[in-house]
């Protein structure tokens, strides 16, 4: 199973906290899985997840790219950060 | 003679911290400091003039701490350190709260500035808090601002020379 977690503004846009994916070879990589999500769930999810500056990270370390992916992974989506 | 590894404390809490116990916490058991330069980051009383009633922080859970350390250990890694000690709050906070406090110890000055500054800069652009502010008019999500960003590409840039 994948694990894929949204955050902040994102989970409110969606609605959704998190979800697990049934992991097979298809989703092979980080864009495999966001096209599997906006294919499953429809434009909203689309245009969200399209969205300038969305930060993607696996297993809790942020990815510049795209990023291949393997059983057991888990994925965030979030807005740019504000802490501290 | 060996160097020992600086000592590192991270947390992530919603309970408040007392800055005194946590610098003489940044002290325990060790020797040598000749500075410690720390920082408390409190909730404004307005933003943009508009009133907060109330702050959410949100955080992923997990890489919350893993970042912080690894930023800790960043710092280490540039400067001689003798401890690092970082406490972020989460969950909802008032306007005059204490948020955030970062601890630095080293035998001199320059270091635990410097590295204090880069924690900070650090922590503002890469670890996974997300603040939301409550006011009359609804919620409203902090945007990051460009110029926390600038401030944290300057130390990479510094690096480089």
């Amino acid at each position: 199973m994948l694990k894929v977690l949204f955050f902040a503004r994102i989970k409110e846009q969606l609605d959704c906290a998190s979800l697990e994916v049934q992991w097979r070879s298809a989703l092979a990589d980080l864009d495999a899985l966001q096209e599997e999500l906006c294919a499953e769930r429809g434009a909203l999810w689309r245009e969200v997840l399209a969205q300038d500056n969305m930060i993607r990270a696996v297993n809790q370390v942020v990815v510049p790219g795209n990023t291949p992916l393997g059983d057991g992974d888990e994925v965030a989506f979030f807005p740019p950060v504000t802490g501290g | 003679m060996s160097v020992s590894t600086p000592a590192m404390a991270t947390s992530v809490q919603e309970e408040d911290f007392d800055v005194g116990a946590l610098q003489r916490a940044l002290l325990a058991g060790s020797h040598g400091e000749g500075a410690v330069a720390a920082f408390t980051g409190y909730v404004r009383v307005s933003n943009d003039q508009r009133e907060v009633h109330c702050m959410e922080l949100e955080h992923y859970p997990g890489m919350t701490q893993r970042s912080i350390a690894d930023i800790q250990q960043q710092a280490c890694e540039r400067w001689p350190l003798l401890a690092t000690g970082v406490v972020h709050r989460v969950g909802k906070l008032y306007p005059g709260d204490q948020i955030v406090w970062v601890g630095v110890a080293s035998a001199h000055r320059e270091a635990a500035f410097s590295a204090c500054e880069f924690i900070m800069d650090y922590l503002k652009t890469r670890a996974p808090f997300w603040k939301k502010e409550l006011g009359p008019d609804g919620g409203r999500w902090v945007a990051a601002k460009a110029e926390d960003e600038s401030r944290a590409v300057r130390w990479r840039e510094d690096s480089a020379h």
